[in-house]
Formats: structure tokens, sequence, C-alpha cells
């Protein structure tokens, strides 16, 4: 078909209505004809703005009020104030709702920053030429390493029967505050745990359960005061494995 | 039919009828006495609305028909319905680009100046997204017509757009 018969159709193919089969013989032509498809592309954008702007006007709620109530949606004929009974709860159950919702974003932002602040510190260690303090794999060295470094005591799981090994730990801070940084090797991976004090993380309560983030996989809980992270870049199941070694010592 | 079901097919419709009856209407007070005329006439006629059939075309309709028959609805379309030709715009590609660059408030204020018979269909094809068919019913016009309005509109709405895209260019 010449160009000159698409150009008629091309409104209603931009509309959705052209039959099925000119529909598809113009999606054919369209990539071949360069004129054809600047004018469909044309009318597919003046119809865009249209949308656009042809949403330009809002009734006001107290006109929507004077309809609802002419329909008699409204009880306000019977009892004035008898949609206050419905509103109030609804409007309590809203803000809850919202306050829960603004909390838990503001919980998953914090836990976000805190897992990228982990995330950092992993790598910044990997990264480093002396990437620990203490070399050992010994826990029974590493330990005793950190007492009066850091203001709290920590316990090191038996790791004999695991595929983990210790390679050593470190000083870290997080947010100012020191602690403790072990660092694990699994296969050809290097892992690290973190231990802090706790401090309002929000994630106190939270079920330990590995979140991937960054390409590092987390898993963050809280025992006695202290707040651990363990990160790496290996499956949730390691992950999972070293903590549960880990809540089992500590 | 018990009046909550009207209510429950008619309300949710209610933001759009009020975009469309000031657009038509050009004016706040009159677009909120047209979309209130509008629900009152179908909750009168509602128990002779066809279930089943298309409802938002009947509330359109309804709506559209009571602007026709208003002063302010017969005097516009009394005026304006000849000068779509002449606004039409068949000038090829450089100006298109104009379009793609027209912003909102452009677009807003070429589709305000158009006649309203350009303007009702524009807005229940590209707004409302409605069928031809639904257009049918609405305007009460069968489709072949609905598409011939809507091609003259566009070429009238494209040429506002050059207009004022090209005033906007040269600082006018």
């Amino acid at each position: 078909m010449a160009c000159e018969s698409w150009r008629d159709k091309l409104d209603a193919y931009a509309d959705g209505e052209l039959p099925d089969v000119e529909a598809r013989k113009l999606a054919q032509h369209l990539p071949q004809c360069g004129s054809c498809a600047a004018d469909a592309l044309q009318r597919v954008q003046l119809k865009r703005a249209v949308s656009i702007a042809g949403r330009a006007y809002q009734p006001t709620a107290d006109f929507r009020r004077q309809v609802e109530q002419s329909l008699g949606k409204s009880s306000v004929q019977g009892k004035p104030w008898a949609w206050k009974l419905v509103i109030a709860p609804a409007a309590l159950v809203l803000i809850i709702s919202l306050s829960l919702l603004f909390l838990m974003n503001r919980e998953n932002a914090k836990r976000s920053r805190a897992f990228g602040e982990i995330a950092d510190l992993h790598v910044a260690t990997l990264a480093s030429a002396t990437p620990v303090d203490v070399v050992s794999t010994d826990r029974h060295t590493v330990k005793p390493w950190f007492e009066g470094k850091i203001p709290f005591s920590f316990n090191l799981p038996e790791l004999q029967g695991t595929n983990f090994s210790l390679v050593g730990g470190r000083l870290a801070y997080l947010a100012q505050s020191p602690g403790a940084q072990l660092i694990y090797r699994l296969r050809q991976h290097q892992l690290s745990v973190f231990i802090f004090q706790e401090r309002e993380t929000g994630d106190t309560n939270r079920d330990p359960q590995p979140v991937t983030a960054l390409s590092f996989t987390f898993e963050t809980w809280s025992k006695n005061g202290l707040r651990y992270y363990v990160v790496g870049d290996v499956p949730a199941s390691d992950i999972q494995s070293l903590s549960q070694l880990f809540r089992n010592s500590s | 039919m018990p009046a909550t079901t009207f209510a429950e097919l008619a309300l949710p419709l209610f933001d759009q009828l009020y975009n469309f009856a000031h657009w038509l209407t050009r004016d706040p007070v009159e677009a909120e006495d047209l979309v209130q005329e509008t629900y009152t006439k179908a909750l009168r006629g509602f128990s002779g609305f066809e279930a089943g059939t298309n409802f938002r075309a009947w509330m359109f309709r309804i709506l559209r028909n009571s602007f026709l028959t208003s002063r302010t609805g017969l005097k516009a379309f009394a005026s304006g319905e000849e000068d779509l030709e002449a606004l039409a715009s068949d000038r090829p590609t450089p100006e298109q680009t104009l379009i793609l660059e027209a912003d909102r408030d452009t677009v807003r204020q070429a589709l305000a100046q158009l006649p309203v018979a350009a303007r009702e269909i524009l807005l229940l094809c590209d707004v409302e997204e409605m069928s031809y068919e639904e257009i049918a019913q609405v305007l009460a016009v069968p489709i072949g017509t609905v598409m011939s309005r809507l091609h003259r509109a566009r070429k009238a709405l494209r040429g506002h757009v050059l207009k004022r895209s090209e005033g906007v260019a040269h600082g006018v």
C-alpha cells in the first residue's frame, strides 16, 4: 500500500482502532518508511500531549460532598454526626498505617545504610595491604587481642568440622564506635563478621534472615547488647551457617 | 434500581465528568452546575438505563446534551465550527519538532482555543480514552463522523500548537 493510503490510517492506528490485519501490515511498513514513521510518532506524541494537558480541572471537596449528598450517598440528612463515627476510626487506621509505613521505610533506609557501610568496611579490608591486625587461625589468640581495645567482650565459635577457617581480626569503626571485625575464609571467599555494641538501629527484634544487597549477602542480629553483622560474596546458606555458629557460641 | 446502585456506578466518574464539564463551559461555576444537572438527570433516568450498555458513555452523553441545550453551549456550538479547517495544519516535518517540544501549558491553551466541537472529541478520545464506538454514543453520530471530526480536530490543534510555539520561538 502506498504511503498516502497509510497516512489516512495513522490516527486510527495511534488510537488503537485500526483492524488487526491492517495494524499488522502498517507495523511492518513503519520501520521501512522514515516519513510514515515520523508522522506516526508525531501523532502519538500529540495524543499523549492532549492526554496530559487535558487533565486540567479538579472538582472541589465541597462540590463533591454536595453531589454525594444529593445522591443519598451520605447519611448526613439522618444523623449529621454519623459520618464522623465512620470517618474517625478510618482516619485513625489511616494515620496508624501511614505512620507504620513511614517507620518501616525509615527502618529499611536505616538498614540499607548500615548494610552499605558494612559492605564498605568489608571491601576496604579485602583491598587493604594489611587486612588483619591480628593474624591467627586460633580463636584463643584472636579474642584476647581485642581486650582493652573495644569496650565489650565476645565469644568466637569453634570451627572444627566446618568449612570455615579464621584468618584474623582487626578493629573496625561504625558510626564512630569501635568494634571487632573477624575475617573468615570459605573456599576462595573471605567473609567478615562485625560485632558492635547495640545502638538504636531499629533491628533489635528482627528475625535474622540473610539479605542480599550490593551483590553481598548480609545477616544481622542482636544478642546480649551486641549487634552482629555477617557479610560476604557467598550464597545466603553459607552466611547463615557462619551466623548460626556465632549465635550458638555467644 | 436503588439509588445506591446508581451512586456506586456514577460517583467514580465524578472527577472525569467535572474535568470534561470545565473544558466545555470554561468556567468552574458553570461546570459545577452542569455536573450537578447531569447527576440529577441521570438519577431520574436511571430506571430507563439498559443494564449491560455503556454507563460511562451514557453519563457523558447526558452531560454533553445538557451543555448543548444550555445558553453557553448553544452559543459555543453556534460559533467556531467553520474555522476548524482554517486552523488546520498540514505543514510537514521541521515544525513537527515544535509539537514535540510544546509544553503542557501550550497544549492546554491551544485546546482552550479550539472550537468546542473539536475540543470535546479530543478530550473524549485522548483524555477519557474512549473507543470510537463510545464517542459515537456520546455524540450520537456515526463512527465515520467521529473519525472525520477527530481528524479535523487534530489538524486544528496542531495548527494552534504550532502557532503558539512559533510565537514563543520568535518572542511574540
